[in-house]
């Protein structure tokens, strides 16, 4: 389990990235509820971090396509793939995550990072 | 649905959303199936993404659809209700959704010359990446989306790159000027030529002989882009990004009224019963303003369908939400560019976060002390929240 950040530092409607290699988001629903997702959007290189929360579902800050926090699951294209959820675990007020062992859907377009006039 | 891109993909999807099970036909005049645009300038130019990775559709959709793609529409019938195609073929339909979008503008001339191109379709931008690949001198004439973010993958490229805009300060309309000129600093940031306040005059062509014309003609290639000042700028390439055209000449004397695009209501209706129009070719009513708006953002293509379909399968008036205030996003020299709002309703700019001299910043518009707009630089996580605040406003 990795842990994240104190469950204290976390307000509702906020998320919060580790920078881990791919990064994983940890949301914190306006209902209470944690989860925590792939961060980058399976289209284009986007933190799902800095989207719009909004309920159980989180838009990508770029393209509008959305992810079910619970499933992983995208509304509608341009994002086709689902990212992968992982546990949350909150202990002593800390919360973790516990990684899934699935393969990662990461954006087609790595290779744009390194094209400076794109991302 | 007349039209094969975002906003007429969008509209088929919405029509099976809402439960429509009838037949359905999309018309394009592309040969291809809907993909999405905004790589054409960026990604896709700089060979990062492939032609697989720009579809719009996922590997298992269905919308049931019959697609006439490579298909142009000519004409509406009066009455509504028949899509005459360039080929001569007829579409009848209960229903119509105008989705033809726009064409990019161009110079006098410039479709003689090789060398010159416009920056619209997935074939432009095929044929543009090719001439970029082969490097030299490219000038861009226009400092508006497009033309920053063809001048920041041409830069990124390789190449020279020069660009020419008329107004004083380039993004002054989107942007204001305070913030189309720090955006627009972005090329002198990277040694880009940015050359405002002059028109261009004309393009010049020399006696190279171009390869792949055919051989009864010699096809001159642009050598000189000529400034109204008097200066010529010598080039090997030309872009020109001077903005887009509602593409509906197609629907003259078909009595769908027609300004600045097709005029349509909050809810997408036209002056036609059952035909209603979205995306880039849709001049809105915008009951916020008070007026109509021609919005040609993707967000806007994306999102709205969904209220036109609703009249539309009402068959009459349909009150719709209140849309999000209009988004867009560009990418230039690694720099995410993100806007929200109407910037022209604005009386003053401030600098709410971040610095504009390391083009990384946050930027609020107000009106009378009300936020009406948001400008982020490398800001993603501020702007959404901006934005929703922005959309709370207003709704």
């Amino acid at each position: 389990m990795i842990p994240a950040c104190r469950l204290a530092d976390l307000p509702r409607g906020e998320a919060h990235r580790l920078d881990i290699d791919p990064p994983v988001s940890v949301f914190h629903t306006e209902d209470g509820e944690l989860f925590a997702i792939d961060d980058t959007c399976t289209h284009q290189d986007a933190s799902l971090a800095d989207g719009w929360l909004e309920g159980p579902e989180v838009e990508c800050p770029l393209h509008a396509s959305k992810f079910d926090l619970r499933t992983g699951a995208v509304d509608s294209p341009p994002a086709k793939l689902p990212v992968r959820t992982h546990e949350v675990v909150v202990e002593d007020g800390v919360i973790h995550v516990r990684l899934s062992a699935a393969a990662p859907n990461l954006p087609p377009c790595g290779a744009a990072r390194l094209a400076k006039g794109s991302g | 649905m007349v039209g094969a891109s975002l906003a007429g993909l969008s509209a088929a999807r919405s029509l099976r959303k809402q439960g429509y099970g009838g037949q359905l036909v999309v018309i394009g005049d592309e040969l291809h199936r809907p993909y999405d645009r905004p790589p054409l300038s960026k990604e896709f130019l700089a060979g990062a993404l492939g032609e697989a990775d720009l579809s719009l559709e996922a590997d298992d959709e269905d919308l049931r659809a019959e697609w006439l793609l490579g298909a142009r529409a000519t004409g509406l019938d009066r009455t509504g209700r028949a899509v005459r195609l360039a080929d001569g073929r007829e579409v009848r339909a209960d229903g119509v959704v105008i989705a033809t979008g726009a064409a990019a503008r161009t110079l006098p001339g410039a479709e003689v010359l090789a060398g010159v191109h416009t920056l619209r379709t997935l074939d432009d931008a095929r044929a543009l990446r090719d001439e970029l690949a082969r490097g030299g001198r490219l000038v861009v004439i226009g400092g508006g989306f497009i033309g920053a973010e063809v001048a920041s993958t041409a830069y990124a490229l390789g190449l020279d790159v020069t660009v020419v805009e008329a107004a004083p300060t380039p993004l002054a309309g989107p942007l204001g000027a305070t913030m189309g000129g720090i955006v627009s600093a972005l090329h002198a940031d990277h040694g880009v030529r940015l050359l405002c306040g002059v028109g261009v005059k004309g393009l010049r062509g020399d006696e190279r002989r171009e390869t792949g014309v055919p051989p009864d003609g010699v096809r001159r290639r642009v050598d000189v882009v000529l400034l109204e000042d008097g200066r010529g700028i010598p080039a090997d390439i030309v872009v020109v990004g001077v903005g887009a055209r509602p593409c509906v000449e197609w629907l003259e004397g078909s009595g769908v009224e027609l300004d600045n695009g097709v005029k349509c209501g909050a809810d997408g209706r036209t002056s036609l019963a059952g035909v209603v129009a979205v995306g880039d070719c849709a001049n809105w009513y915008d009951a916020r303003a008070g007026a109509h708006r021609r919005v040609e953002h993707w967000t806007g293509a994306r999102e709205r369908p969904d209220a036109a379909i609703a009249a539309l399968l009402a068959g009459g008036a349909v009150e719709p939400g209140v849309p999000r205030p209009p988004y867009f996003w560009s990418d230039q020299y690694g720099v995410k560019i993100q806007f929200a709002g109407h910037a022209a309703a604005a009386d003053s700019v401030t600098i709410e976060a971040g610095v504009a001299d390391d083009r990384d910043v946050l930027a609020v518009y107000r009106r009378a002390g009300v936020p009406v707009a948001v400008l982020g630089m490398n800001q993603p996580r501020l702007f959404t929240r901006w934005r929703k605040q922005l959309a709370a406003v207003s709704s």
